[in-house]
């Protein structure tokens, strides 16, 4: 297989929990020397996270359930239009995989910048 | 053994069973009192949040509004479950890492102000008390109709229950007798929805059968079914709504943020031992309450078509068993308006108002109503949305520990809701006000005790307006959600993710948020109820929905007034470095 770029490449949500660049110096701060810059790395990584599965959030919720479901309603999952079904079944269900997604992510994030509790 | 007896056994079992708890479970300290010790095993911490949160509306009223609301019911279910993605991803860890007892903690530390924390305080009892009177009316219900006591008896053995394992185990108390109160619920709610959904589809599983087709012969799907039958009777489709979209937009977001700013639910992060654990137990939280809220659709739906079966076109005189029963305790009533002796069971009202029965038999038999008829359609068949749940093991025609089951669950519903709602504001009462503001040199001693007693005062006052329930109680207990949602939620969370909120705003964000949605609240639905209709609305949102304008209106004016006014000091932006971050958290302390 051809060697790839490991990390470089990487846009922040498809791996959040590798660094684009090495790991700050547990000492050193922003300019102003208010803020740890790792914690802030690791801050920003939280947050690139935090983006995308708030999007999925909303568009499971909102999107399918709300929004479009007029339109899903045409498409059907076994007896259950699918819009309906998204705003009554679906998305709980989505809610519970992003929460425990994110768990098992934020760990991988913690663990590598080394701020894990 | 007698249905009665059995209801007897089983409630008097799990109320022996909390009690045996509370007693092994004694607080010794304030900070059992308020946060269990804070060693909570996270799974554990989710069972308990999950009983905490699921009330006795939950367990008795949402399949029935699910069943007469269809699709527009969707906003309680997304609504109520969608706040716990806000909870693990925006607050639970963050405010777990912070690490004190309380949200007006959290709000007074954070913002550097007295006056903050007891703006918050202002809040939380405000939230907490609309919410608490609808669980203390909801014990009284069931013991009245399971238990043949009438409803003021039945709200004082409440308030006796509650008064035990609050007051003794604070924190600790509850979050035990909340695991035990929510396997007595589930399983409670659970049972019956197997059977029926058995019954009806042919598969047991109440999920998979809602989408299943019925076994009937017809070949029919179950919503298929519904929507035929409904459209036959001139209702709307059961998979169409009636609502706005914009309206099942805002209702539904303000019950997600209302529900992430809900400080009941907030503390119960406080307990469990780390930041991580706080994002795992809202997880698990989410897992257990999702087990009967998808649950609840199936069973709102089948008993919808139950209904319909066993009542539309049935003479009166051959009536089950249990349409009987319900007439009893006022929750049907049939009018014989064409005077045929059949009931016709059609859209619409079939007399105005709640039923006022005359004491006398009508011809058929049945307990006739003072009530003008409603003489533009055809309907004759009234029914209180509860019956959905509550009668459900009698039309099923399930065996007595069923419905005896059905009894212990609605008051582990109830019961354990009161017991979260009566912690969180004798501690912000004990902790916030007393300790953190006007009494510093309160002992530990003297803070336990404060806590105890005003643990008891609220229930005592939860007690009263539960016996005698103000108009304003049943009209106003859906809105502490849009009230959480347009004052805490925006504060605690503009306190985490950014750093130059300060002082002023988030005390003028919070003040004109909760003035807004009470306001706007309080004109539609007490001043002025006959301008409530969608014409009058701003921008087409129902009161339930105004707390999305009143959120949004708290967040426009509280970075208005931070971006003219001086940002938060140094230590106060050193304690959002620190509270965005996992690592030392450790156990919840005092600063």
């Amino acid at each position: 297989m051809d060697q790839q770029t490991p990390h470089g490449q990487d846009s922040g949500y498809d791996d959040p929990g590798e660094p684009t660049e090495a790991l700050p110096d547990i000492d050193a701060t922003t300019p102003d020397g208010e803020t740890n810059l790792r914690e802030d790395a690791y801050w920003h990584a939280n947050l690139r996270l935090l983006g995308v599965l708030m999007a999925i959030w909303f568009a499971c919720s909102f999107g399918a359930g709300i929004i479009f479901r007029s339109f899903l309603d045409q498409f059907s999952l076994g007896g259950y239009p699918l819009g309906f079904w998204f705003a009554q079944q679906g998305s709980v269900y989505v809610f519970i995989a992003l929460i425990f997604f994110y768990v098992v992510r934020m760990k991988a994030i913690e663990h590598t910048y080394d701020l894990d509790d | 053994m007698e249905t009665q007896t059995l209801i007897y056994l089983f409630v008097g079992l799990s109320f022996a069973l909390y009690i045996g708890i509370a007693v092994w479970s004694r607080a010794g300290s304030t900070k059992e009192f308020y946060v269990a010790g804070g060693g909570v095993n996270p799974i554990v911490n989710g069972m308990a949040t999950a009983a905490d949160w699921m009330s006795a509306a939950s367990f008795i009223s949402m399949a029935g509004i699910i069943a007469f609301m269809g699709y527009d019911a969707s906003v309680y279910l997304m609504g109520w479950t969608g706040g716990y993605v806000l909870l693990a991803l925006l607050l639970a860890p963050y405010l777990r890492k912070f690490g004190q007892f309380t949200v007006p903690d959290f709000i007074g530390t954070r913002y550097y102000s007295k006056a903050a924390r007891v703006v918050a305080v202002i809040c939380l009892i405000f939230i907490s008390f609309t919410y608490i009177a609808g669980q203390m009316r909801g014990v009284g219900i069931v013991f009245s109709r399971f238990l043949d006591v009438d409803i003021t008896m039945g709200v004082i053995i409440g308030m006796g229950i509650v008064f035990v394992y609050s007051v003794l185990g604070g924190m600790k108390g509850i979050t035990y007798t909340q695991v035990a109160q929510y396997c007595v619920l589930i399983f409670a709610y659970m049972v019956p929805a197997f059977f029926l959904s058995f019954m009806i589809t042919g598969n047991p599983i109440p999920q998979i059968g809602l989408g299943s087709t019925v076994n009937d012969g017809s070949g029919l799907y179950v919503l298929q079914k519904l929507n035929l039958v409904l459209t036959d009777l001139g209702f709307g489709a059961y998979t169409d709504g009636q609502k706005s979209m914009i309206d099942v937009f805002c209702i539904t977001l303000a019950l997600m943020v209302g529900t992430a700013g809900l400080p009941h639910v907030i503390v119960r992060f406080f307990t469990v031992p780390k930041a991580s654990d706080a994002r795992k137990s809202a997880g698990w939280a989410l897992i257990f309450i999702a087990l009967l809220y998808t649950t609840a659709p199936a069973v709102g739906a089948f008993a919808r078509l139950n209904f319909i079966d066993s009542v539309n076109e049935q003479a009166y005189a051959t009536a089950p068993a249990w349409f009987k029963n319900w007439e009893r305790n006022d929750l049907i009533a049939f009018a014989d308006k064409n005077g045929d002796g059949v009931m016709q069971y059609r859209k619409g009202d079939a007399f105005a108002g709640k039923p006022e029965f005359t004491g006398t038999a009508g011809p058929s038999g049945e307990r006739a109503v003072t009530n003008a008829p409603v003489a533009d359609n055809a309907n004759e068949v009234y029914v209180d949305q509860d019956i959905m749940v509550l009668a459900n093991p009698e039309i099923g025609k399930l065996p007595g520990w069923v419905i005896a089951l059905v009894a212990a669950g609605g008051l582990a519903a109830a019961l354990s809701t009161a017991a979260g709602l009566l912690l969180v504001i004798s501690s912000s009462v004990s902790h916030d006000l007393l300790k953190q503001t006007f009494r510093p040199n309160i002992s530990e001693k003297g803070e336990l005790m404060a806590a105890r007693l005003a643990a008891t005062a609220a229930i005592v006052i939860a007690g009263y307006l539960g016996i005698y329930p103000p108009g304003w109680v049943a009209q106003v207990v859906a809105f502490a959600f849009g009230l959480a949602a347009a004052s805490l939620f925006p504060a605690i969370f503009m306190g985490i993710f950014s750093k130059r909120m300060n002082k002023e705003g988030a005390i003028a964000g919070m003040v004109s948020g909760l003035a807004f949605t009470f306001g706007y609240i309080v004109y539609f639905k007490l001043a002025a109820p006959d301008a409530n209709v969608a014409a009058n609305w701003l921008f087409g949102v129902s009161p339930e929905g105004i707390g999305v304008i009143g959120m949004l209106i708290n967040f426009g004016i509280a970075m208005a007034v931070s971006s003219v006014t001086a940002g938060p000091p140094l230590e106060v932006r050193k304690l959002v470095d620190s509270i965005r971050v996992p690592r030392g958290a450790g156990e919840a302390h005092v600063h």
